[in-house]
């Protein structure tokens, strides 16, 4: 396979996307390293989320490569991406609500165990995808919710299975979409211990509103600023930068004034 | 205990294959009782779309259909040229027959999903449906195709002629076709079918393909819908061109709504329902205002069908349950049965002054014989109807209230 050693866990070039004529993603150039917690930050409409849906092939590129550890995965399907080793959840709460809460972690796991469309095997005999899915219930902390319908759990805990569910398969680069969006302070110091205990060793980029997660995990910092990463840095060479701070302070003074 | 359990619906499905024919022995009953088992492998077939994939199909009868045409057809040729196959393999031949079709137009019909789905599957069952008026050496024309189930191989003394044998060719086969799709839900491609049904956006996002996991979904619906279709072929002895059309698409996803889409035994139960309420058509005329209301009711108040109602009191499925819900029930089933009489006085007066009017206006019902078109008659009806109307629903309140406390210490 072109599994490259040495290739950045994701590489994007010149990536645009326009809406019609609006253009949302103006040339994003970005290169995460194997192995980091990588943060994009930015202000509301910047072009975060689509640049995630982007990369992860939900939508298709009006121009620009997407390159997976090396590998050119620029216009392949979601499910294509994600069996190379790609894995991300959504802003908005994204399970399967009628299956068991297990049942959600069984499906994300079923592919990466080679067991693809097989109808020719029971379900309950596959051991090693009943111990993983298990494995990864007990991380995220729901293995007393394990036999309920998924739609019937709490905001909190469905962002836990959002997590768990992107995680199950095993993918080595995961991108996770404001995982703690909506939570309260218990809630998020929960989820960014998760967090970080179920991106060991992997490579992670995160979309985060809440700056106090954002500095507590990230090794480097991108700023996504009106469709193009105007800054990408350690979380204090960052907090330094002088054009983010423009970009942030101009943007909540602006906010601010259309308030008053 | 767990397997056994698990196997207690299966030893009393059974049982009651191999003991009703004994119960209801008439010719009639019989034959009622072999449509009813290719109506519950054609409505479980259909319940691997509706049910277990989240897809609303307007034309399964193709697979259906197109499986009976090829089962007639191979009774002739094997009958014709003396080919070495037992009647009791034939309806294989009808299996791989809704497979082969269901294949490339599944491919074309699964590429979409939801609204743009139903719209395909609608569009290729009218497509067929004109092929099967237009093909006339293939689909027979107006008098269809017919065939002869006795004139092939005979095996172990079987020669598939009294109705009996046929009834427990097509209850085997139908046991064994149960068998094989409760197995599928239980399999890797079964569960994330489900996941599509839940959140097909989401299924691509773990590595799976939702035009693929629909495509082998529609494939082995269309197998089992060609099974049921061989069978009806063996049944009938003949297949006609109606068969692949809207009516029996549409009578199909009846069957499944109503017997509950939710739950393996729903369409068991749906069919089984259905196609006796199909009996009803020799008692009444009216048959199908009664299947329609049926149909609004159940997708108005309980739209888990009614293996949804069952299971909806597993909750209260013992002895202190029972002795609070029993006695509800009781007094809410005596204005109950009293407003489905007025209701079926309804239909049947109006049914008599629209369309038996020539028989002149006196009627029976139920034991009495009255004037349809008297005014008295009406009045008595309306009273009826709005008396028993009001009492029902007072009962309402407290069949809630013993719901409430049937379920509650066993909740925590």
């Amino acid at each position: 396979m072109t599994n490259i050693s040495g290739a950045p866990g994701l590489k994007l070039v010149n990536l645009q996307k326009s809406f019609g004529v609006t253009p949302i993603i103006r040339g994003v150039e970005l290169e995460v390293h194997r192995g980091e917690r990588h943060a994009i930050i930015g202000p509301n409409g910047a072009g975060k989320s689509t640049l995630f849906h982007l990369i992860s092939g939900r939508f298709p590129l009006t121009s620009g490569q997407v390159w997976l550890k090396g590998e050119n995965i620029t216009g392949l399907a979601p499910f294509e991406i994600n069996r190379r080793g790609l894995s991300r959840s959504f802003q908005v709460t994204n399970i399967f609500p009628r299956l068991s809460v297990f049942e959600n972690i069984r499906c994300g796991v079923l592919w990466s165990l080679g067991y693809r469309y097989s109808f020719w095997q029971g379900i309950e005999r596959l051991r090693d995808a009943r111990e993983r899915a298990e494995d990864i219930l007990e991380q995220i902390n729901l293995t007393a919710r394990r036999d309920i319908p998924a739609g019937l759990l709490s905001y909190a805990e469905q962002r836990s299975l959002e997590i768990g569910i992107t995680v199950a398969g095993g993918a080595d680069v995961i991108m996770l979409d404001e995982p703690t969006a909506g939570m309260s302070n218990s809630e998020t110091d929960y989820a960014v211990e998760l967090i970080r205990k179920v991106s060991e060793g992997k490579t992670l980029i995160i979309v985060e509103h809440d700056m106090g997660v954002v500095f507590d995990l990230a090794d480097r910092i991108s700023v996504l600023v009106y469709g193009q990463v105007i800054a990408t840095d350690t979380p204090e060479r960052i907090r330094s930068n002088a054009a983010v701070q423009e970009a942030y302070l101009g943007t909540a003074a602006h906010a601010d004034s259309e308030h008053a | 205990m767990n397997a056994l359990t698990r196997a207690l619906p299966w030893l009393s499905g059974i049982a009651a294959v191999l003991i009703l024919p004994h119960v209801f022995s008439s010719g009639a009953s019989i034959s009622i009782m072999s449509l009813i088992g290719f109506g519950i492998i054609f409505a479980l077939s259909y319940n691997i779309l509706l049910g277990q994939t989240g897809m609303l199909s307007f034309g399964h009868a193709v697979y259906y259909g197109l499986g009976g045409f090829i089962t007639a057809h191979a009774l002739n040729i094997i009958a014709g040229s003396k080919l070495p196959i037992p009647l009791p393999l034939v309806p294989l031949i009808g299996g791989i027959a809704g497979l082969v079709f269901a294949a490339p137009l599944g491919w074309v019909s699964t590429k979409r999903a939801g609204t743009a789905f139903s719209m395909i599957s609608l569009g290729v069952g009218e497509l067929v449906a004109a092929c099967a008026l237009i093909l006339r050496g293939f689909f027979g024309g107006e008098g269809g195709i017919s065939t002869s189930r006795t004139s092939v191989l005979q095996v172990f003394g079987w020669s598939f002629g009294p109705q009996i044998q046929v009834y427990y060719l097509i209850y085997a086969w139908c046991l064994i076709c149960a068998g094989l799709m409760y197995a599928f839900t239980q399999t890797p491609l079964g569960r994330i079918c489900n996941a599509v049904r839940d959140n097909p956006e989401r299924t691509e996002f773990v590595g799976y393909s939702t035009h693929m996991v629909r495509f082998l979904a529609f494939c082995i619906a269309g197998f089992f819908a060609g099974v049921a279709g061989g069978l009806a072929a063996i049944h009938y002895e003949i297949v006609t061109s109606g068969v692949v059309g809207a009516g029996p698409s549409g009578f199909v996803l009846l069957m499944t709504f109503i017997g509950g889409t939710g739950f393996f035994i729903g369409p068991v139960l749906g069919a089984i329902l259905m196609s006796a309420m199909q009996s009803l058509s020799d008692i009444t005329g009216a048959w199908l205002l009664y299947l329609g209301i049926l149909f609004i009711l159940m997708v108005m108040f309980a739209p888990g069908g009614l293996a949804g109602l069952l299971f909806m009191h597993r909750p209260a499925a013992n002895l202190h349950g029972l002795a609070k819900l029993a006695p509800a029930y009781l007094v809410a089933a005596i204005p109950g049965l009293g407003l489905f009489a007025g209701i079926v006085f309804l239909i049947e007066t109006s049914h008599h002054v629209l369309v038996k009017s020539s028989e002149g206006m006196q009627m029976r019902l139920l034991g009495l014989e009255y004037q349809a078109d008297a005014p008295l008659t009406w009045a008595l009806i309306a009273a009826l109807i709005v008396v028993t109307f009001l009492a029902f629903r007072r009962t309402w309140p407290w069949v809630a209230s013993a719901w409430s406390e049937a379920i509650k210490p066993e909740a925590r």
